[in-house]
């Protein structure tokens, strides 16, 4: 009886230690798995040279009263438009409550007579029209979505159409009056 | 079939001349990156930027450089964006399609000496001196030979007649090199108090050329610490449990 | 067979409409394997590891890497440089190339050590040498991509081999380059090739692991398995096993990539490739070395193209060159001391295709290349023949067995 007790004990104490060893064999095998999978989801990443092109000057001399400019930041069109007086008004008399992404005109603008907005419409990323002066501008006088009918107002705010969200304000600061850098 | 054969009575060519005056092998120096847990010298790097940018700036590219690199050997963004900002940069066209010069910033590369090859040629008596962002890793023997070829100035043996506009090297495949000995001592007056010898900047500026070539190198030695620890620790585990598994098998 | 009962509701679903868990287990589980495999049978599954490990750093370097010759070398220099862990997954893979030729070398040796090439795996073994073969056309394409000194002089010497094709050699070197020499063109076919070969390496693998599943592993002592004592499952033994190789295998592995990832490679490659100069020492990466011995040491050059391609192919008819009815070289005394004087003549050929020809190197490696083909073409069909083997033993079990039987 005794004997058969001891026996059974110790196999029992080397049945736990075999499961140990496969447990950690096979947490191990897990943990660097996940470790090796890092580098490669990281390296799909924006690489070095990449982000150190993440800032763009823009000159703002050229650009007359009503007209606009388009330029490439981040590979996507940012529109620079330096807005007339009934412009900035009509932006700024909107009343909110009109709004599906409810936005004061103030809040978008750093100097109401420029306004800054990356150039993709929020719905499924094509560019609106309504930077060259024979572009059609939507109903609200901003820009017009050509692939699926999104309206912009002249604060680049979404009035009509399918996009959910206004015209994204990129992050820009004024080095001087007459020039600017996005990003 | 011609042209092989032409290539390889070029390659024999190269290969007897090589034979003729077999360069000296440099011998081995001791380097702070080397090793396993090597790592750069920061102060060192920095020199040996300087004596880079101070001398052989003059005639040599650093292409595979760009001025927010240097964040590696230690200086700050704003030291970076003053070092960017010396250089020259040709930029456009601009919106009315003409190319111009504007200064230079972090993201740009590092301006070469020369627009092009023979550019480099013409004003180097025909010499073209190597792009030397990967010479470390370019060239056999490595820190060893740029270090050798840098203090490997002698005058020539007797016997030894050195062509018109070459110099004598000991270091240098054939042991002529169109370079004059480009380091002297104190050319370059280092601001840490460190003695500009010859050897002190030859040593420093291969530094910072090997740091060039492999600027990752410490980020390689560091990840595979850690790697090779786990790696055999996990084997061991593996043994233990392929041990488990064969115990029943006779 | 069965299919086995799982416990699993979902994976019972599955497996009555799509019996993937049924392979599975007949090919691992059930799958009989002889018992007494030693660690030279590890070989051949690291080496499909390895393959998968190529072909995913692989992918991922075709990402952000430019088959272009003006952009090519400073897109792998990038890679190494800017992009994230992009130093990691390139001296992965480069060196990975030359972990997989060793790994494909030793379990090659091994086939013929034991003589695993011998019926009925004799479509095994083919297939075999037809992923070497796809192997070196993979690995040979791949070193071209990063556009140096020595990926640009070997596309051009290589390419040039067949121009010793009589007629249409020219022909035939011009169609490779779609140009009139190694260019953009060869430089995007390559890439494009590159990226397609290791699949087809891939089917082939399975068509090899068809062959060998047909008749299972062979085994150290060459004799065949003669019952359920003489084998075990695959599963959980041999995957054991495999395991404990593969985690040796990435040590070494891990120690080059970390710690000196260029120690296969040559300088010269860091250099951009420039049509104009030859580099004064042009090698080929060390696993052709003792091709390029072969190449060299004849002195014709469609004659010295034809040994190299010759040296190969041998290996499709070995099955049938090897005359002996006993496999292993256990029991071949005489075989075993001549296999192991191949084992060196290849070493030789390689010493030989490292250096330039000249003085003693010249004739070193034509008696080497000579010796090569005196192994398989006279030395096997002769040796199996006229050699005594030694006795074999009843069963796999049975050395094992008898001194326990002694006991008793």
């Amino acid at each position: 009886m005794a004997e058969a007790a001891t026996a059974t004990r110790g196999h029992a104490e080397g049945e736990t230690r075999r499961d140990f060893i496969y447990l950690a064999a096979g947490g191990m095998g897990v943990v660097g798995a996940a470790a090796v999978a890092w580098p490669f989801i990281s390296f799909m990443n924006p690489s070095a040279d990449v982000l150190a092109l993440s800032t763009t000057e823009v000159d703002l001399k050229p650009v007359q009263e009503g007209m606009a400019i388009t330029v490439t930041w981040r590979g996507k069109p940012v529109f620079v438009r330096k807005r007339t007086k009934a412009e900035i008004d009509a932006a700024a008399a909107t009343p909110l409550s009109a709004l599906p992404d409810p936005q004061p005109d103030s809040a978008r603008a750093k100097k109401p007579e420029w306004l800054i907005l990356v150039g993709v419409c929020t719905h499924l990323g094509c560019v609106p029209l309504g930077q060259k002066t024979a572009d059609p501008k939507g109903e609200f006088g901003g820009w017009f979505c050509p692939c699926h009918g999104s309206h912009y107002d002249t604060s680049g705010r979404i009035r009509k159409g399918p996009a959910p969200k206004n015209l994204e304000v990129p992050a820009y600061a004024f080095l001087d009056d007459t020039t600017i850098r996005i990003g | 079939m011609r042209r092989l054969i032409s290539a390889v009575a070029l390659l024999l060519a190269f290969g007897t001349a090589a034979e003729a005056a077999e360069a000296v092998k440099p011998p081995k120096q001791h380097w702070s990156f080397s090793g396993i847990f090597g790592t750069f010298d920061r102060a060192s790097l920095q020199r040996g930027f300087q004596v880079y940018k101070e001398g052989c700036a003059a005639c040599h590219a650093v292409t595979q450089l760009s001025y927010r690199d240097l964040k590696g050997i230690g200086y700050q963004e704003d030291d970076i964006k003053a070092i960017a900002a010396q250089a020259k940069v040709m930029d456009g066209p601009n919106d009315a399609g003409e190319m111009f010069e504007r200064v230079g910033r972090p993201s740009d590369k590092f301006v070469r000496p020369f627009p092009n090859e023979n550019a480099a040629r013409a004003g180097n008596n025909g010499a073209f001196p190597p792009d030397l962002s990967m010479i470390a890793k370019a060239r056999v023997g490595g820190p060893d030979y740029v270090y050798g070829v840098l203090v490997g100035y002698v005058p020539p043996p007797a016997g030894v007649t050195v062509a018109d506009g070459m110099h004598f090297n000991t270091y240098f495949p054939g042991q002529q090199i169109a370079m004059p000995a480009p380091l002297n001592v104190d050319g370059v007056p280092y601001q840490d108090g460190t003695k500009a010898t010859v050897e002190q900047q030859a040593k420093d500026v291969t530094t910072f050329l090997t740091w060039a070539s492999e600027p990752t190198l410490e980020a390689r030695k560091q990840m595979g610490i850690k790697v090779l620890i786990f790696l055999i620790v996990f084997t061991g585990i593996l043994y233990a449990a392929k041990r488990k598994v064969w115990a029943s098998v006779h | 067979m069965a299919a086995p009962a799982f416990k699993n509701g979902l994976v019972r679903w599955i497996d009555h409409r799509l019996p993937v868990f049924s392979f599975l287990h007949h090919e691992l589980h059930e799958y009989p394997t002889p018992k007494n495999l030693s660690y030279w049978w590890n070989f051949g599954s690291l080496a499909g590891i390895v393959l998968v490990i190529m072909i995913a750093t692989g992918i991922f370097l075709a990402m952000h890497y430019t088959p272009h010759t003006l952009y090519a070398f400073d897109s792998v220099e990038r890679i190494m440089r800017d992009v994230n862990y992009g130093w990691l997954i390139r001296y992965i893979h480069m060196n990975g190339a030359s972990f997989f030729f060793i790994v494909v070398y030793i379990h090659i040796f091994r086939g013929m050590y034991y003589g695993s090439y011998k019926a009925p795996r004799e479509l095994l073994w083919i297939l075999g040498v037809v992923i070497l073969l796809l192997m070196m056309a993979t690995a040979f394409m791949g070193y071209v991509l990063p556009w140096g000194q020595m990926s640009f002089w070997g596309a051009t010497v290589i390419t040039n081999l067949f121009s010793a094709i009589p007629v249409v050699g020219d022909w035939i070197v011009t169609w490779l380059w779609g140009g009139f020499s190694v260019d953009n063109p060869t430089l995007n076919r390559f890439f494009s090739l590159h990226y397609l070969l290791p699949f087809l390496i891939v089917a082939v693998v399975m068509l090899h692991m068809v062959a060998l599943h047909r008749f299972g592993s062979g085994n150290p002592l060459g004799i065949d398995v003669k019952g359920p004592q003489d084998s075990i499952p695959f599963h959980p033994y041999y995957t054991a096993k495999d395991s404990f190789g593969l985690g040796v295998f990435l040590i070494l592995f891990a120690g080059v990539v970390f710690f000196a990832p260029n120690l296969f490679g040559e300088p010269d490659n860091y250099i951009p490739a420039n049509p104009m100069v030859t580099p004064p020492h042009i090698v080929p990466e060390w696993y052709f070395l003792p091709y390029y011995a072969i190449l060299r040491a004849i002195p014709n050059k469609l004659l010295g193209v034809i040994a190299m391609f010759a040296s190969i192919l041998v290996l499709f008819i070995l099955p049938w060159l090897d005359t002996a009815r006993v496999r292993s070289a256990k029991f071949r005394p005489t075989y075993r001391k001549f296999f192991w004087v191949l084992v060196i003549d290849c070493f030789v050929l390689g010493y030989v295709g490292a250096n330039p020809p000249e003085g003693w190197f010249v004739i070193t490696g034509q008696i080497a290349t000579a010796y090569y083909f005196f192994h398989f073409l006279i030395l096997l069909p002769v040796l199996g023949l006229i050699e005594r083997p030694l006795p074999l033993p009843q069963s796999i079990s049975a050395p094992v067995l008898k001194p326990a039987e002694g006991k008793a």
